[in-house]
């Protein structure tokens, strides 16, 4: 692996990948984690984007966001397309029909049902097969792009269109599908989760990934006014209380090696992170007992990781 | 195709490009998304610490570093979320309603 | 120079996969299409093509992973076969919008359920509105000869669209065949190298699949159609080029002692090889019979057809699927629909028949063409009905 340059707020990439005039929602935590991401890695790259908020908002014909080559095939294989992207550059490269020395980033972006649900298979598959690219995905836990349905990804006590609290429930009922760990196991050079909320981390981060040989996997956390119902001034605050909650803290994995990024002395009660949100208003004292407690066990056991495969 | 389209609805199925592609990267910059906008950010050059967490957070990349490394906020664009006057460390950034 | 090779036909297909040199095959074994991927994932391990081969986890992703290498510049091959193509299906119908010229092997096989390996049809009929080029073949030697020009076809800038190939599961892929093979030159003289009329690459930026707006898709559709009518004069083309070259040539409608025949049979696929036998016999108890080999399905060769059925009074088609709960099967449906015009001169029949690999036999073939002749007589088609089917 080349060395690669940090991005620090003197080093800022200057380059715009997505165009303005998307039509994302005003304050939209997941264009902002595309557009650092993208930024980051610069312009020799080709997307394959699953079917989605960042799909709809950025390609409504004739106004595309892209100014980079960008392919939307459907919703559940994002992971299989970049495959078949990454594939074609490896043998035309080999056949001399691409520049040898080129190196061309493939990304797929997935929201979090285009990942923890229906192209869960494909993004396992694409890991295993060990294809050179990237994989982020954008985590608003949520369907938000078909009006805030619940999905795998949605947290324990979330209320949604199709999880709502009502007087026999407080909403999501299940625990939110752990995709970083699951890329983990598919003993990938790296995996890492961020937030724009930590721009710099998430750039480097993406940076990285891009630049190891083999599959990588980015989870962020993309806050969603709309969807969690917020100001729309509020993504870049709640992206940093989740840090500091523990609900999602910032780690990576290299190599099985884990690396907690954004350390801190002591946790900030959940109960700071669940009131900014309308998504969780409806929650009492007993509930949020429940997600502090599985939020610390989470993080303990993190911590654990850290100290033993760190 | 030729990009601006001035009317979608005057694009023939000959003028289309394969597979309906759009072949000129970035287009959305015909899409004007200011008029979204019900308070438009304004930048007190004076305190600023040029700290670019307007430009970083913004999530339409609306907002550029000038030569002088002050930020400048593009209004065809910015759709007044709000998010550069909440995270400015300088606190310089004011929320001001449009005026209709 | 050409040699003539005894050989399964699935590796047949495979070695002409392989002499049109490829770059990206990616697939999911399904029976009774795995000899033709395992053959080329063996020649990919030997060195013998320089491919990438993507052993994917699902057909789903096959057809996904090709139209991302198709739309990345590569020569792209899957092959699938019964619920591997309904798995795909979503992909099949957005492969041909995207207009992405990826060259598909189907080793028709029955959907289920209940679950059936066999041969028949109903695979091919649950995707016959996808928008691909389609067409069958009959034996051995025309697979191997379809697959070559599919992909000049499929490549043809006036074309641009995807090429799919059927061939009867086991009845054509697992039988041992005399297959007449090209010559990597004369391939190469035959099929230029694949140009993409529109690529992903870095330096010409282009947007692959937006979204669809009410004010546009009736248009992106209207060009895709056009393009798939327009292509007939394009494999008509490239079929011809390839008869002159090597001297067999194919026909959008084949046909079988047509000429002064009254009433035909009509079959898709291995099935013409029985029913020339039927037609044979026919001819020896004095009847007028004839066969059409319908080979081109996608596009629906009108004129072709039109002429092929000029002469005739009755016609009965073996369908090899069920529509169900209307008139009859795909085909028959179809044919009365293209034959509108002469609806008071052709009776059509149509018979259900060879599902999931049940033997239809000469006798039975010659009974569709009794019961035809017996229609025509009282100047009235019967309804669809089941061949063979215990009652």
């Amino acid at each position: 692996m080349a060395t690669i340059e940090k991005i620090t707020a003197k080093k800022l990439p200057k380059e715009e990948i997505l165009s303005y005039g998307h039509r994302a929602c005003q304050g939209c935590g997941e264009l902002l984690s595309v557009r650092l991401i993208t930024k980051a890695i610069g312009p020799d790259m080709i997307i394959a984007n699953a079917t989605g908020c960042l799909e709809i908002v950025t390609s409504s014909f004739p106004d595309s966001a892209w100014r980079v080559p960008w392919i939307h095939v459907a919703f559940e294989n994002a992971a299989a397309v970049a495959s078949g992207v990454e594939s074609a550059i490896k043998v035309l490269k080999r056949k001399g029909k691409l520049p040898k020395d080129r190196n061309i980033t493939v990304l797929a972006f997935a929201g979090d049902g285009g990942t923890a649900d229906i192209g869960l298979q494909a993004l396992s598959g694409a890991l295993e097969r060990g294809h050179n690219f990237v994989y982020v995905c954008y985590d608003n836990e949520a369907y938000m792009n078909t009006g805030i349905q619940r999905s795998s990804s949605t947290p324990f006590g979330a209320s949604t269109t199709t999880s709502p609290a009502g007087k026999k429930s407080i909403g999501q009922h299940t625990k939110k599908k752990n995709l970083p760990e699951i890329a983990v196991a598919h003993g990938i050079p790296y995996v890492a989760t961020g937030c724009p909320a930590y721009p710099y981390d998430l750039m480097n981060k993406a940076r990285k990934a891009a630049a190891i040989e083999g599959p990588a996997y980015l989870h962020v956390f993309s806050p969603c006014p709309t969807g969690w119902r917020t100001l729309s001034d509020d993504a870049i605050e709640i992206g940093r209380l989740a840090v500091k909650t523990g609900v999602f803290p910032l780690y990576e994995v290299e190599n099985g090696k884990y690396k907690l990024n954004v350390k801190s002395r002591e946790l900030i009660p959940v109960e700071e992170y669940l009131k900014t949100q309308g998504r969780f208003r409806h929650l009492k004292e007993e509930h949020i007992k429940i997600i502090q407690e599985e939020v610390n066990k989470n993080y303990e056991l993190l911590l654990k990781k850290c100290e033993c495969f760190g | 195709m030729k990009w601006p389209i001035k009317n979608i609805n005057e694009i023939k199925w000959q003028d289309l490009e394969l597979g309906g592609a759009i072949t000129e990267p970035g287009t959305s910059k015909y899409y004007k998304t200011g008029d979204w906008r019900s308070f438009r950010p304004e930048i007190d050059r004076s305190g600023c610490i040029k700290c670019y967490f307007c430009y970083v957070f913004c999530p339409e990349g609306a907002i550029t570093i000038r030569e002088d490394g002050f930020t400048e906020i593009n209004y065809d664009y910015c759709k007044g979320c709000g998010i550069c006057a909440k995270e400015c460390k300088g606190k310089v950034i004011k929320m001001v309603e449009e005026e209709v | 120079m050409s040699k003539r090779v005894g050989i399964e036909v699935s590796l047949g297909v495979s070695e002409a996969v392989k002499l049109c040199n490829a770059d990206v095959v990616a697939a999911y074994p399904i029976t009774p299409q795995t000899h033709i991927v395992e053959h080329l994932s063996e020649l990919v391990a030997n060195g013998e093509l320089d491919a990438e081969f993507v052993p994917v986890e699902s057909e789903h992703s096959a057809m996904s992973v090709c139209c991302g290498s198709s739309a990345t510049g590569a020569r792209t091959y899957t092959a699938t076969s019964s619920q591997g193509l309904a798995l795909m299906s979503e992909i099949v119908y957005i492969a041909s919008s995207m207009r992405l010229p990826i060259v598909m092997t189907v080793a028709d096989r029955s959907l289920s359920g209940p679950i059936s390996i066999w041969n028949d049809h109903t695979d091919a009929m649950s995707i016959r509105d996808c928008g691909w080029i389609q067409y069958f073949v009959e034996n051995g030697q025309e697979a191997f000869d379809a697959h070559i020009m599919a992909f000049k076809i499929a490549e043809d800038h006036r074309v641009i669209l995807p090429v799919m190939v059927h061939l009867d599961g086991f009845i054509l892929t697992h039988m041992i065949e005399p297959i007449e093979f090209l010559s990597q030159e004369e391939v190469n003289s035959f099929l230029p190298e694949f140009k993409p009329a529109l690529a992903l690459n870095p330096d010409k930026p282009v947007t692959m699949g937006p979204v669809g707006v009410p004010e546009i898709y009736t248009e992106v559709k209207k060009a895709q159609e056009v393009a798939l009518k327009n292509s007939k004069s394009v494999i008509l083309e490239v079929w011809k080029e390839f008869g002159d070259k090597f001297g067999r040539y194919f026909n959008p409608v084949e046909t079988y002692k047509i000429d002064d025949a009254e009433i035909a049979l009509l079959t898709m696929g291995s099935f013409g090889e029985p029913a020339m036998l039927a037609v044979d016999e026919l001819r020896k108890e004095g009847e007028k019979a004839g066969l059409i080999k319908l080979r081109l399905w996608r596009p629906f060769p009108i004129e072709e057809f039109l002429e092929a059925t000029n002469n005739l009074k009755g016609l009965a088609v073996v369908d090899r699927a069920i529509t169900y709960g209307t008139t009859g099967g795909p085909v028959a449906i179809e044919i009365r629909n293209v034959l509108y015009e002469k609806k008071d001169s052709i009776i059509i029949n149509d018979f259900i028949a060879g599902l999931a690999g049940r033997d239809v036999r000469i006798n039975q073939f010659k009974q569709m063409y009794y019961e035809t002749k017996e229609a025509v007589k009282n100047g009235k088609a019967n309804e669809y009905k089941f061949i063979g089917v215990r009652e």
